[in-house]
């Protein structure tokens, strides 16, 4: 029995269960209901939930998903699928979808025919995010119909609904979330579940389907008509509804996505009498429906977080059909064009136009001045990056390396940046480390130094990689393969036996492919062992043009787990009290979370000890006080 | 009361999304409505986690400032950080464990005297509760277990409307039969201590009074 056996369950074993799931099972829930054929996806927060689900249940299902190798790749396989006859789903976070953009674009002229669902997990306040771009432009650029959900149920039920309209206009359809509608939990009642069809047939059609430009041409006014259609769907969409709140008053409210659910509490807690507009089916707008909620209310305030894309296209229809209705938003400067939205801010805006006294409620006396520390994410206990920045700091010392610029990318490594190791000086996207080491190499005499995990090699790395052999740069690649893609939740990578079937597959060498590319010096090291990785990354450096070292040794969390699961003790490790001279280099510079100082003596909590003994090397501690706990 | 609001903080790996989970599945499965929002920013351990729950007439899982009914610290100084997210009549379930993090290991910060702020906001009349968790973890069985107990002393403290054998059974949904029992007695010993905290703090409010 599986975690998420439940997920499959017919609706007639339900009895109008709930079941308490957070948005990203409830859209996996939805994929099911859906009779999804395939799903695909490349993982990242706050999406990632999807597939942890969707893998452990797919077999049994009879769906197929696949971890793809990154977002352009898990859409085109989707998209093939979908233009087979079999539904598609694939889902990323937000910025996965401009990695996966070039096709969005293309798949929206070609259509579809099984139904295409995209979900993006957009991630408004950047919790777990390099920016909070709002994702849906891409339905503008791309001309496609947007669905926006505002907690668990209706994730799962938008889904349904978008593989229907998907189905009905012959077009793909995005589906957006954000992380309070993602890592949201609620109730949510399951449907009957649609038949699955993984197998289909694909009808050769190339005057329709090969996008050379005549067809690009003939495509972008279908695409125009398409978009007519779909604009009057909208019009009727059960999605877009308005609720009149004890008759509704002068006030109308324009909300979608998560900001809804503030728009609610806050009339609820204030209890406003107001009209409000709730767009679930968002893009392209209904623009009838929407004209006539503005002609009803003598002023109306747009509530949408991120970028004022409702409020600039209810500026232009008011402007178009001569509305004198006032429109209230972020342009005229009552909400913020940043950050999640919560009731208070939603409240504080709302005092401000409807006049009724806000006041932040605060604590009271209760204020604490003490400083706190802060608490950044770190390193694990065990986490063989940990060895590897700690072995590249020894390296620079020993060689007396001044200036290093170390290009580092997305990965639990990019917390190499942190105090003590310092290791990490630019980073822009995923694989960006490759290019901008390249960058680097040409325009400045400094040592490159470019640090980028296994996963994301294979996702946009080894571009990097050709274009710096081809065009002779010179820096250091080192490949931190830790076997998974850990930051999300250790989803598995074309570098590991196993599949996102649990299937066993083929492990595509990270070592061979920096080969074939043209790299003359190419090593793998185990980073645990420090005396030998500081040697070989020391003859790389010497090198001259780009070396590659790829810093093999499993995630530490895989590892505890594995241990766990084969009733493997994990032993840790002690300080003998009576050899430790309190170098404090344990601390200071290898700085495992497991340690600490109490009592004017270095300690292991020896509930955070991984045991990777890593620490009890002497280029760690020197007079050798670390030892396997008795 | 139409809502009741709880905000949970700690550290990674203490098993503050699997106690809202239980709260949570414990009111909707008696048919309340529940929405909780987890924020737990990159997927390492070591950094902070934070749950909003809420029960009741609610739509948005993010609990405004001040309205706070409980807050449950996992871990002493995250509990001081979240104080000025809560009101001033929330309650404080407030776990004794201090968890060092590196900041602290490095010498940057120093760790607050999470003892002293305690009793100081208890001086001010504040409803704080310092729960030893980690003790009657291990007494129940299982040290990782210190979640159920604030989970358990939650709900002496009123905060879980439902009845305890529906709590019991989220209990028993969210963990695997191996550790059923020891999740249960630290239920119960979470339920207990809470009781013996309240006459305590009830004797100390008396004698103040007198």
């Amino acid at each position: 029995m599986g975690d998420y056996d439940f997920i499959i369950s017919d609706v007639a074993e339900e009895e109008n269960r709930k079941h308490f799931l957070l948005g990203n099972e409830a859209v996996a829930r939805g994929v099911v209901e859906a009779g999804v054929g395939v799903a695909t996806t490349y993982p990242g927060t706050p999406s990632s939930e999807v597939g942890d689900v969707l893998s452990e249940i797919a077999k049994k299902t009879g769906f197929y998903f696949e971890d793809s190798a990154n977002e352009i790749v898990a859409l085109e396989v989707a998209a093939a699928a979908a233009m087979s006859g079999v539904r598609a789903f694939v889902f990323m976070k937000h910025v996965g979808l401009n990695v996966a953009s070039d096709a969005l674009m293309s798949t929206s002229y070609l259509g579809t025919k099984a139904g295409l669902v995209i979900m993006t997990a957009d991630d408004p306040s950047m919790f777990s995010s390099q920016n909070e771009q709002d994702n849906r432009y891409y339905a503008e650029i791309a001309r496609l119909p947007l669905v926006e959900p505002s907690n668990p149920q209706e994730a799962k039920d938008f889904l349904i609904y978008a593989y229907d309209l998907s189905e009905t206009i012959g077009g793909p359809v995005l589906l957006r979330t954000t992380t309070r509608v993602s890592h949201m939990r609620a109730s949510v009642t399951f449907g009957a579940r649609h038949a699955i069809s993984p197998k289909g047939a694909f009808k050769k059609d190339p005057s329709n389907l090969v996008i050379l430009p005549a067809t690009a041409y003939r495509k972008k006014g279908e695409l125009l008509k398409r978009f007519a259609r779909l604009a009057e769907m909208a019009e009727n969409s059960k999605l877009n509804r308005v609720e009149r709140r004890d008759g509704g008053g002068d006030i109308g409210i324009i909300s979608s996505g998560a900001a809804y659910n503030s728009v609610m509490d806050v009339a609820e807690s204030y209890n406003l009498k107001l009209d409000i507009l709730k767009l679930g089916f968002s893009n392209p707008l209904p623009e009838k429906l929407v004209a006539t909620f503005l002609k009803e209310h003598e002023g109306t305030i747009v509530v949408e977080e991120l970028d004022p894309i409702l409020e600039g296209k209810l500026r232009t229809l008011a402007q178009l059909h001569a509305i004198p209705s006032l429109i209230h938003g972020k342009m005229d400067g009552y909400l913020p064009y940043s950050y999640e939205y919560n009731p208070d801010i939603v409240a504080n805006a709302f005092s401000r136009i409807l006049g009724f006294a806000f006041k932040e409620k605060t604590n009271g006396d209760l204020q604490i001045n003490e400083k706190l520390p802060a608490r950044p994410p770190v390193l694990c206990p065990g986490c063989p990056h940990r060895a590897t920045v700690y072995a590249m700091e020894l390296v620079s010392k020993q060689l007396g390396l001044k200036n290093v610029i170390y290009s580092t990318d997305i990965g639990c490594y990019s917390l190499g940046v942190q105090k003590p190791y310092n290791e990490g000086d630019y980073l822009l996207c995923m694989g960006s480390s490759v290019g901008t080491a390249a960058g680097f190499s040409k325009s400045t005499d400094q040592c490159v130094i470019a640090f980028i995990g296994d996963s994301t090699f294979f996702h946009a790395g080894m571009p990097g990689v050709v274009n710096a052999v081809h065009n002779g740069h010179k820096f250091l690649l080192i490949v931190m393969d830790n076997r998974t893609t850990a930051m999300t939740g250790n989803q598995p990578n074309p570098g590991v036996p196993m599949n996102g079937m649990h299937e066993e597959s083929p492990e595509v060498s990270i070592e061979e492919l920096v080969k074939a590319a043209g790299v003359k010096f190419v090593r793998t090291i185990d980073p645990n062992d420090l005396r030998n990785a500081m040697q070989t990354l020391k003859e790389a450096l010497r090198f001259d043009g780009i070396s590659a070292i790829i810093s093999k040794s499993e995630c530490a969390l895989l590892r505890d787990d594995s241990k766990k699961r084969n009733g493997e003790p994990i032993i840790p490790y002690e300080v003998n009290q009576e050899k430790c001279t309190l170098c404090m280099n344990c601390i200071r510079s290898f700085s495992c979370p497991a340690f600490y100082f109490e009592g004017k003596q270095v300690k292991i909590d020896s509930a955070l000890c991984d045991g990777c003994g890593v620490c009890s090397q002497p280029l760690v501690c020197g007079p050798r006080a670390i030892e396997v706990k008795r | 009361m139409n809502q009741i609001n709880i905000i949970m903080t700690g550290v990674g790996g203490q098993g503050i999304v699997k106690a809202g989970q239980i709260i949570g599945r414990a009111v909707t499965s008696f048919g309340l409505n529940a929405v909780m929002s987890e924020i737990h920013g990159m997927s390492q351990r070591g950094g902070i986690v934070g749950v909003d729950l809420r029960i009741g007439n609610v739509y948005g899982p993010i609990i405004p400032n001040g309205v706070a009914d409980l807050l449950i610290g996992f871990e002493a100084a995250e509990t001081v950080r979240a104080l000025n997210r809560i009101g001033k009549n929330t309650t404080i379930l407030m776990s004794t464990e201090k968890i060092f993090p590196v900041s602290v290991s490095l010498g940057d910060f120093s760790y607050p005297d999470t003892d002293e702020i305690g009793l100081r906001l208890k001086e001010r009349g504040t409803r704080l509760y310092m729960i030893d968790a980690p003790r009657l973890a291990v007494e129940a069985g299982n040290f990782q277990s210190t979640n159920v107990v604030l989970v358990g002393a939650a709900y002496s403290a009123g905060f879980i409307p439902v009845p305890l054998s529906a709590l019991k059974e989220a209990v028993k949904e969210v963990f695997h039969e191996r550790s059923w029992e020891s999740n249960l007695r630290s239920l119960e010993l979470g339920i207990e201590e809470f009781k013996i905290l309240q006459s305590e703090r009830h004797e100390a409010v008396a004698a103040q009074t007198n």
